[in-house]
């Protein structure tokens, strides 16, 4: 990426005060979205993905603080920013599709209108205006007579159709960073196809940078050009998504490839990832928070991660990084 | 092989409207009696075998039945219509509130989906696999306590973690007290409701052979519900594939997935994502399912939505026709045979 970034994460990290203990549920986490990228962030549940997402939104629990770092989008630190800018800039500049659609629209106001709400607030839409366009909007996502929908609830609707009114909510006001977090969990793989092309076409029509949260590998490999991987609030590895997949560098990424059922031929085949997250409230976390779980653990795993160079495209936070070398070559073609 | 269950022209009906509140009641009056009333066909008209050690993988959207047709299955609901048998014993005459202390209960179980949710909150491990055991096998004390932990070792589960409430396990530890309370009785048939749909992929691996390891050791045979078909496609012998109440196509899984023959399998198998694919647009479904309540029996169920739809869907419902050993309704199957014979 030559251009600037549309969004770069610095340093971000975040702390939960709960009755248990502090949680440390991000630690140090950078990566950058180009223009018109879509990066996907994946890991297992746990991992920080959705954290990330809402401090980036300012939407974090109350619970739950910032400590240092920065998220800047177009030249504007959103984690310093005042809440007046803050409200100007969520919804017109970056706008977030939720996980389960159902709970997130407002159940008792019709589609219709939550979507000319946004046109109004964010959209510089006459309030005479934002109606008809609210009808339009949900033309553009594939709803049928959306004449007729637009007056609909959403108990009215299908889990499908509820996502296509979030994303148009999300888009209303054409923004130039999109996050889908888990957009298509919960709903049908017919159904999650067609609605990850909608926001891959739309992404593209309007030149949106988008961040992609999902714990499913493949359709991350499937529709982003940039993988992060995440693990108990650390970026692990971040890389081209050919390049994950082709040699990944982190112990991490390449059991978490060996788990995903596609890629292996026979249940046998396919390996488990010993252990499990490190309990993120314990105050003697190692440096490296997969080095307890890590086949490739080494004295050197005791030092602070080593810190990759700004600027490469392929980082790994890793003292032991697998060896650049074809892994087993993809067996996906007889499918 | 000899055939364990034998599902012949299953049917369960829902009326709609039916509720007991008063604009339903006066709605019922003007409009006739319950009988009057329009009516969700969820499982229309199936039938399928299972052999003895076989496992069978029901797949389809969310919707289409699957739920429904298990839970007719396990006797959890009446039928409408039709039979079921397991073994010689025909299950569906008696109502799902006697035949839950019947003797054959123990031979068919259930793993629901999402542990965390169908486990008694305040029943700790050793009290939720212990419940059937009490129940359907009068075990009592040391008894019940041995084959409890035998189970639970069986399963993976430490024997410490017995004394814990579900809140207090992992997803994949309520994932093992839900199959452990399953095969605490031995069942013959095992059905499972999207076992792993809740767990990370880490942890749904080692389920999955947990799952085939059981299944080698006890014998049992599963009917093993999921949307996930790459997950399907590793542990199943056959699949089924349902689409709104009826079953559209049958076969080997190996067959099944490389050469889909109705055009909605073929759909829901090029919207599987795949690790190394670059997900070129493929074979993609427009439109919602047609509405399930009272459809017209003689419109395809797939008409609208199928890319391949002609006037003939819309006059005769395409019946299940044998290809070999897959079974497809669909009017022009033939059109999607793979050249060589399969």
């Amino acid at each position: 990426m030559t251009a600037a970034p549309a969004l770069s994460v610095e340093e971000l990290s975040v702390e939960f005060r709960t009755r248990s203990g502090i949680v440390r549920a991000l630690d140090n986490v950078s990566f950058a979205v180009g223009k018109g990228e879509t990066v996907a962030l994946v890991g297992e549940s746990g991992s920080g993905k959705s954290v990330t997402a809402y401090a980036v939104m300012g939407i974090l629990d109350p619970a739950g603080k910032v400590t240092a770092g920065r998220a800047v989008l177009g030249g504007l630190d959103l984690l310093s920013a005042k809440p007046s800018q803050l409200a100007e800039v969520r919804g017109r500049e970056i706008a977030m599709i939720f996980q389960n659609p159902r709970t997130a629209l407002n159940p008792i106001r019709p589609v219709g209108r939550q979507i000319a709400d946004v046109l109004i607030r964010h959209g510089n839409v006459p309030r005479r205006e934002a109606p008809a366009q609210a009808i339009e909007m949900l033309r553009a996502v594939g709803i049928t007579d959306p004449a007729r929908r637009a007056r609909a609830y959403p108990f009215e609707m299908s889990g499908g159709m509820c996502q296509r009114v979030m994303i148009a909510i999300a888009l209303a006001a054409k923004p130039s960073l999109l996050i889908a977090d888990e957009p298509t969990t919960g709903l049908d793989v017919t159904t999650q196809a067609v609605i990850m092309d909608l926001v891959a076409g739309l992404a593209n029509e309007l030149g949106m940078a988008t961040i992609f949260i999902t714990h499913d590998l493949a359709l991350a490999g499937q529709r982003s050009s940039r993988i992060v991987v995440m693990h108990a609030g650390h970026v692990v590895e971040n890389a081209p998504t050919r390049e994950l997949f082709e040699h990944p560098r982190h112990p991490y990424t390449a059991e978490l490839i060996a788990a995903t059922p596609d890629a292996a031929a026979s249940l046998e085949a396919l390996a488990a990832i010993p252990g499990s997250l490190p309990d993120l409230r314990r105050t003697d976390l190692p440096p490296c928070r997969y080095s307890e779980r890590c086949p490739r653990k080494s004295d050197a795993c005791a030092q602070p991660l080593p810190q990759a160079a700004a600027g490469s495209g392929h980082i790994v936070a890793c003292w032991n990084p697998l060896p650049l070398r074809a892994v087993n070559a993809p067996t996906e073609s007889a499918a | 092989m000899t055939i364990l269950l034998d599902v012949a022209d299953v049917s369960k009906l829902f009326p709609v409207g039916g509720g007991p509140g008063l604009w339903s009641r006066l709605k019922r009056r003007f409009v006739g009696g319950p009988q009057q009333l329009p009516k969700v066909h969820a499982v229309d008209d199936v039938s399928f075998v299972i052999d003895q050690g076989e496992t069978v993988g029901l797949v389809g959207e969310s919707g289409c039945g699957k739920s429904t047709l298990v839970r007719a299955l396990t006797r959890l609901l009446d039928v409408s219509d039709g039979s079921i048998k397991l073994g010689s014993r025909e299950l569906s005459l008696k109502p799902s509130r006697v035949f839950a202390r019947d003797r054959d209960r123990a031979r068919i179980q259930m793993v629901f989906q999402d542990a965390g949710e169908s486990i008694n909150p305040r029943f700790t491990a050793f009290a939720a696999i212990a419940d059937p055991l009490r129940r359907l096998r009068k075990l009592h004390g040391a008894a019940l306590k041995a084959r409890v932990e035998t189970v639970a070792a069986q399963c993976g589960l430490p024997l410490q973690l017995l004394t814990r409430f579900p809140h207090q396990l992992s997803g994949g530890q309520r994932a093992r007290v839900g199959i452990a309370r399953a095969i605490a009785v031995e069942p013959e048939l095992l059905v499972l409701d999207e076992p792993t749909a809740a767990l990370d992929v880490s942890v749904q691996v080692v389920v999955l052979q947990l799952l085939q390891r059981l299944k080698k050791e006890i014998g049992m045979s599963y009917l093993f519900v999921s949307h996930d078909l790459s997950v399907v496609r590793l542990l199943c012998d056959r699949v089924l594939v349902m689409y709104l109440g009826k079953i559209v196509e049958s076969g080997p899984a190996a067959g099944v997935f490389e050469h889909p023959l109705h055009p909605y399998t073929q759909a829901l198998v090029a919207a599987v994502p795949r690790l190394h694919d670059d997900g070129a647009a493929r074979l993609r479904l427009s439109g919602e399912p047609r509405s399930p309540i009272d459809p017209d029996p003689n419109v395809c169920r797939f008409y609208g939505r199928c890319p391949r739809g002609a006037d003939a869907c819309k006059t005769t419902m395409p019946a299940l026709r044998a290809f070999g050993d897959r079974h497809v309704a669909c009017h022009f199957a033939e059109e999607f045979l793979p050249k060589t014979a399969p």
